[in-house]
């Protein structure tokens, strides 16, 4: 063995053992009926269980069902997010009247939050399919909207300078100056958009009429059916993680010359 | 007349273009009480292929002349002429390098060296061979595939220029391009654009406020004043070129710089003023950026 190899091994563990160690703490406190007066363990149904009701829910044809329904739906909301915010945070971070335009009720719809946005959007959404792609459209949008106007706002002013005494045109610096340079914050907005988007997901599928890891969530509260509910978050958990890294990887991929930590 | 001019000029050839007007320039900056007057009535004219370099302390408004020569800011009265004709905005035929380097980080050197091509619509065979042969002309083969942010601060000075002169410039404008380097990279950056400036002869408007620097360059030194900034001194320097460490250390020399200095003390603020040309870098660092979430 490599002695450079050490080290990358003992990264690999730490993680592993850090989240062994959540899972027994949680047996731990779950089986006994841990009871701490302001929290109580005494009704959370415990790992074991919550395994037997995955695998359940892993034979059930259902699955795919669920999965896909979810997964379309965060992606719909996801992608036109990104294109109305990044589009929007180029225009609002550049010019000043389209700021000015914008901004005010941008700024009155941000804190508002997805539950809120339920009735209404089942009002202006013939089909319950688009409601549910505009909460989470909307839980995206802020986070990539706001960091995309951050990113344009950091670009340095020389470079655009120096791209225009080297002959390039209004949209040559959009395209080719200010959108690059700007593509560190967007993707920082992308990666926490799209981390709401599976945070907004039992809110908006709390509409669906049947299926959706959100949906089985919910539907699992509503019958009682603790294990599963676990199950669920847990499923939306994993599947926002998973998301995010494939995010990471596209941006290192479009980004060699940029590492975080390092000088933009 | 012409053929007088060429028999007695053994080195290459003046060229033909490059000639500069500044007819009786001001630049007011800032608005409100803040706004002061930049550059006042400051009329110079330089001819083609003449290397000039201004002279002054900061808050003399040299960076804002070399703004207004760049076409990046609009003089509050007088005009900027270049080859007769007005300046109107920036352009590929006056090239602009600053102190610190504005290669685009995403792009590869040869990439960024390129780029003018790019913008002319030069086939991308053709731009990379010119940006290889001017990657060699600087110093910098076997960089190409580099990313701008691994290379040295004069490694990167190099890459500007590269990237500047590819677009065979009438004008070359520099602010400070060396300022932020080591004494002896600086010297060997000095060199190296003395050379490339013998072989290809353009017009150069170098702002420094190192004497030293102006009179080993220069084939003229403008010597500038602050608040308001007026153009104090011409100073020719009558040293021949290729210049030498003779000329560097002979009494001639530090006549020049003692008189320089005199000028500089008389004309420096009493109080150091906030530099305030439009151009200059952002405050905050852009790298350690705060991400918004909700």
């Amino acid at each position: 063995m490599n002695v450079s190899d050490r080290p990358s091994a003992g990264r690999r563990l730490l993680p592993a053992l850090s989240l062994l160690a959540c899972v027994a703490l949680w047996h731990l406190a779950a089986s006994r009926h841990l009871n701490l007066g302001l929290v109580t363990f005494q009704n959370v149904p415990q790992p074991l269980e919550v395994l037997d009701a995955a695998w359940a829910l892993l034979q059930s044809p259902k699955l795919q069902y669920h999965l896909g329904s979810s997964l379309s739906r965060v992606l719909s909301g996801f992608v036109l997010a990104a294109v109305a915010g990044v589009g929007l945070g180029l225009a609002i971070g550049r010019f000043h009247w389209v700021r000015e335009t914008l901004m005010p009720p941008l700024e009155v719809a941000r804190p508002i939050p997805a539950v809120a946005w339920i009735p209404l959007s089942i009002l202006m959404f013939p089909s319950s399919e688009g409601s549910m792609i505009f909460i989470t459209f909307v839980g995206a949008l802020f986070p990539i909207l706001l960091n995309t106007i951050h990113g344009v706002h950091g670009v340095d002013p020389r470079l655009i300078a120096s791209a225009r005494s080297l002959g390039t045109r209004r949209w040559g610096i959009f395209l080719r100056v200010i959108l690059p340079a700007a593509a560190p914050s967007v993707l920082t907005g992308l990666s926490i958009g799209m981390g709401t988007c599976w945070f907004c997901l039992v809110t908006a599928e709390m509409i669906s009429g049947q299926y959706g890891i959100g949906y089985y969530t919910w539907e699992s509260y509503t019958v009682q059916n603790y294990a599963n509910i676990i199950v669920g978050m847990l499923l939306i958990g994993l599947l926002g993680m998973g998301s995010s890294a494939l995010l990471h990887r596209a941006g290192q991929a479009l980004m060699p010359w940029y590492r975080p930590g390092g000088r933009a | 007349m012409n053929a007088v001019l060429k028999l007695s000029d053994l080195s290459p050839a003046e060229p033909a273009t490059g000639s500069l007007e500044i007819e009786r320039v001001s630049v007011e900056l800032g608005s409100g009480a803040a706004r002061f007057t930049a550059l006042d009535d400051v009329s110079v004219s330089i001819r083609p292929g003449e290397f000039v370099c201004l002279l002054g302390p900061s808050g003399c408004g040299k960076s804002t002349l070399l703004g207004g020569l760049a076409g990046h800011l609009a003089p509050s009265s007088g005009r900027l002429l270049l080859d007769g004709q007005p300046i109107a905005g920036p352009g590929p035929e006056r090239g602009l390098v600053f102190q610190h380097h504005t290669l685009f980080p995403w792009l590869t050197v040869l990439d960024n060296v390129a780029y003018g091509l790019r913008m002319r619509g030069v086939p991308r065979a053709e731009r990379r061979a010119q940006a290889l042969t001017w990657l060699a002309e600087v110093g910098l083969q076997g960089f190409e595939n580099s990313y701008p942010n691994a290379l040295s601060g004069g490694m990167q000075q190099r890459v500007e220029i590269a990237r500047v002169l590819i677009n065979q410039p009438r004008v070359l404008l520099m602010d400070e391009p060396f300022g932020a380097l080591d004494a002896l990279t600086r010297l060997k950056m000095q060199e190296l654009l003395l050379a490339l400036w013998a072989k290809r002869r353009m017009t150069v408007v170098f702002v420094t406020h190192d004497i030293d620097e102006a009179l080993f360059m220069a084939d003229r030194i403008l010597v500038m004043s602050a608040r308001p900034g007026r153009v104090v001194e011409e100073i020719r320097v009558p040293a021949e070129r290729p210049r030498t460490a003779e000329w560097l250390t002979g009494p001639s020399f530090i006549e020049h710089k003692r008189h320089c200095l005199s000028l500089l003390r008389d004309s420096a603020p009493a109080v150091p003023l906030a530099r305030l040309s439009p151009l200059s870098e952002p405050s905050g660092d852009a790298a350690d950026s705060t991400a918004y979430s909700d």
